[in-house]
């Protein structure tokens, strides 16, 4: 008898009190509601919730905050995503939805080793950021690549290693998101986001160099000397010259291949391109002779 | 009990090899590369062309910024390029290239070494005169002495420290130019005490120069309010801030100036300047320069024109020896390793040191060990420990109120640490990256 009154005051008096919580607790949650958007859980869960920082914001929480206040997305953009996720986004939100090219991070250096003979030793602290403020590095390109790997160190998708043999990043396309965390990263502005094009294919100027052309030669063998050849070559004007420096212009490129032989240096890039037919190899090598 | 500063500072190996020898001119060199950077300020704009023809002390580029003084021609002859040259850093800066022919100077400098101790210029005129001379505080930091000596509005100048001490190992320009030209420097402080309207001026000179400092009490005796002051030896009690704590006992505050606590500081090379500058009407056209190192066979102290490439002061001393593992403008402190021998000497350059492989290879890093050396020796009470990390991760607003910006870049933290940590590279890294925001923040 005893034992089931105690049983029965306890449960009597535990519901009274969770009772008295909850209707104090009830009127806290009102008197304290903090409002927020229901779509920015929507619009973060479609978000690669990689937290890296491509879009400029801190993190995926942040840019879908920015999202679904925004009224056309203007400037807002995940380039982890890419297309498909702002689509999803989009419709999430019903919205336009805005595309971009997909773009690939790459390095316009070329200056290993063998190309850019060393001139000075360097054993300070292991960080470009450091060398690069210290001094122009260990060769007398005072534009060209480190390679202590600040870039190596900020990529949060593994897409930077760098090459034991080169000492220079090497970026794996697959992996790249074009976050552009590598072009923060690099004291010299070496990396640039490119079009991607279909296939990885790829054409660009690997040399940052602006020295004049003597200078630039002298420090590196395969920098850009800024000899206009290309420039001239190229049938589509896609192809800028400034400070002794050729730069390629994705949007105006079309891939048609004819600067790439043109330059005497070798310091355009191609990758992903078939190989050049016989005839075509010929007329690039005895244009390198002349040259 | 001999003056010091208070707060850290160290006792590293004095090594001055070319202590008590006599100043050697250099012989002129066939051509000279002048940098129109050689001031902490903007680049000076150029005023002459290729192919002119220039004479010894004749104006090529006048000094437009804030903080920019004027560049001359320290030699006589043609402008053979304008072109770009390494500077300290080894990247490529805008220089004139002068061919040498014979040794012109323009009619109206005077060339005697006669004492001249009457100054008749005002104290307008006498800074008129040192901006049209170029002259830069020739202790390393390239200051330009007229922005000095324009005391701002709101404050007062009441004394003026002159730094003989020359903390830095190796060195010894300042030293040598204390031997030989002490009157001329006595009186170079007289002009810069009538162009600050003060009475009483200090000279602060380390005790291990103890020939100088009887030199400079001795002749300092027939100069009214002019006291010489013997210094405890310690690191880097050259530094502006130090020296004036040690002498007068007052503080810097953080972020301030020395003139903020009345106080105007020169470097006894910059005095010297002076002197010819408003006596002779000579501008900064020369410097002594220490060229010394343990493995050199004749270490000496020259006096150079500005221009003259590295590799003629080493030639002078003998030639650099086959286990030489750095050249280094500067001191072995606060020096600069430089890549190239072909840089040319600047108005800042104070020595150039060649230092035996042995000694500068680095060691590895180490983990820290919290020992807090590092604080125990920062002359600023700063905890290098921390701003370290601080600057390794960008934590910006952390470094700012860490007060980075008042580091003065000695180097005693990173000489001290039993982990060969490389604070001060991080905590530049950190400064140059504070400074940025702090730059644009003022810009908004």
């Amino acid at each position: 008898m005893m034992m089931s009154t105690t049983i029965i005051y306890t449960i009597v008096s535990l519901s009274l009190l969770g009772a008295v919580a909850a209707v104090v607790l009830y009127f806290v949650a009102q008197r304290f509601k903090v409002y927020e958007d229901p779509r920015i859980d929507l619009v973060e869960a479609e978000l690669p919730a990689a937290n890296c920082g491509g879009c400029g914001f801190a993190g995926c929480r942040n840019l879908a905050v920015a999202l679904v206040k925004s009224e056309n997305f203007d400037g807002l953009y995940c380039p982890v995503g890419g297309n498909d996720v702002m689509a999803k986004i989009a419709s999430v939100l019903g919205r336009e939805t805005v595309t971009r090219d997909p773009r690939v991070a790459v390095l316009k250096c070329q200056g290993s080793c063998e190309f850019r003979p060393r001139t000075s030793k360097y054993d300070g602290a292991a960080s470009c950021a450091i060398a690069s403020a210290l001094y122009s590095g260990e060769t007398g390109c005072t534009y060209g690549c480190h390679g202590y790997g600040d870039c190596v160190e900020v990529c949060t998708f593994d897409a930077l290693r760098i090459d034991l043999i080169t000492g220079l990043p090497v970026v794996d396309d697959q992996k790249c998101t074009s976050c552009g965390a590598c072009v923060k990263a690099c004291p010299r502005n070496l990396f640039e986001l490119r079009k991607r094009w279909k296939g990885d294919k790829k054409i660009y100027v690997a040399c940052s160099n602006e020295d004049k052309g003597g200078v630039a030669r002298k420090n590196c063998s395969v920098a850009c000397i800024g000899c206009n050849k290309c420039f001239k070559v190229c049938p589509f004007e896609a192809i800028i010259m400034k400070n002794n420096l050729a730069y390629i212009d994705s949007d105006k490129c079309r891939l048609c291949r004819k600067c790439a032989p043109e330059c005497p240096t070798h310091a355009i890039i191609e990758t992903g391109f078939p190989a050049r037919k016989e005839k075509a190899q010929e007329t690039a090598d005895t244009n390198n002779v002349t040259a | 009990m001999l003056k010091t500063f208070q707060r850290g500072g160290i006792h590293p190996p004095e090594n001055k090899l070319s202590a008590g020898k006599a100043i050697i001119p250099l012989p002129v060199p066939g051509t000279v590369a002048i940098l129109l950077s050689q001031h902490m300020g903007a680049p000076a704009k150029l005023l002459v062309e290729k192919g002119a023809d220039v004479k010894t002390g004749q104006l090529i580029a006048k000094g437009e910024g804030f903080l920019s003084g004027n560049i001359h021609a320290s030699v006589s002859g043609k402008i053979a390029r304008i072109d770009e040259v390494q500077d300290v850093s080894g990247y490529r800066r805008q220089a004139v290239y002068i061919e040498v022919a014979g040794d012109e100077w323009l009619e109206d400098i005077k060339l005697d070494s006669v004492l001249d101790r009457e100054i008749k210029p005002e104290g307008p005129e006498i800074i008129q005169k040192i901006t049209e001379a170029g002259i830069v505080g020739l202790g390393g930091a390239t200051f330009p002495s007229h922005v000095k000596l324009t005391v701002p509005r709101g404050k007062k100048a009441e004394c003026l420290v002159v730094n003989g001490v020359e903390c830095e190992p190796y060195l010894t320009s300042d030293h040598a130019l204390m031997l030989e030209k002490a009157e001329e420097i006595l009186v170079g402080v007289q002009i810069l005490k009538k162009a600050l309207n003060v009475n009483i001026a200090h000279i602060g000179i380390e005790n291990n120069k103890t020939d100088a400092i009887e030199v400079m009490q001795r002749l300092a005796t027939s100069y009214e309010g002019i006291r010489v002051h013997a210094l405890k030896v310690k690191y880097p009690q050259g530094g502006e801030k130090q020296l004036i704590k040690a002498i007068t006992g007052r503080e810097v505050p953080s972020g301030g100036l020395p003139v903020d606590v009345g106080v105007v500081a020169f470097n006894v090379g910059t005095v010297f300047a002076v002197y010819e500058a408003v006596q002779k009407n000579k501008p900064l056209v020369e410097r002594v320069v220490t060229v010394t190192g343990k493995n050199v066979n004749n270490p000496s102290n020259f006096r150079v024109r500005i221009g003259t490439p590295v590799s003629l002061l080493i030639e002078a001393v003998g030639g650099m020896t086959e286990n030489t593992g750095k050249i280094i403008m500067g001191g072995p402190m606060m020096g600069k390793a430089i890549g190239s021998a072909e840089i040319p000497v600047v108005k800042g350059t104070s020595g150039i040191l060649l230092m035996p492989d042995t000694e500068t290879a680095r060691s590895s890093i180490q983990p820290c060990i919290r020992c807090a050396k590092c604080v125990s020796v920062c002359p600023l009470g700063l905890e290098p420990y921390l701003l370290m990390p601080l600057a390794e991760m960008g934590i910006h607003d952390s470094l700012e109120q860490e007060h980075v910006m008042d580091c003065i870049e000695c180097g005693s933290c990173s000489f001290t640490c039993p982990s060969d940590r490389p604070l001060l590279d991080y905590i530049r890294l950190g400064k140059s990256n504070v400074g940025k925001i702090i730059r644009s923040r003022k810009k908004q």
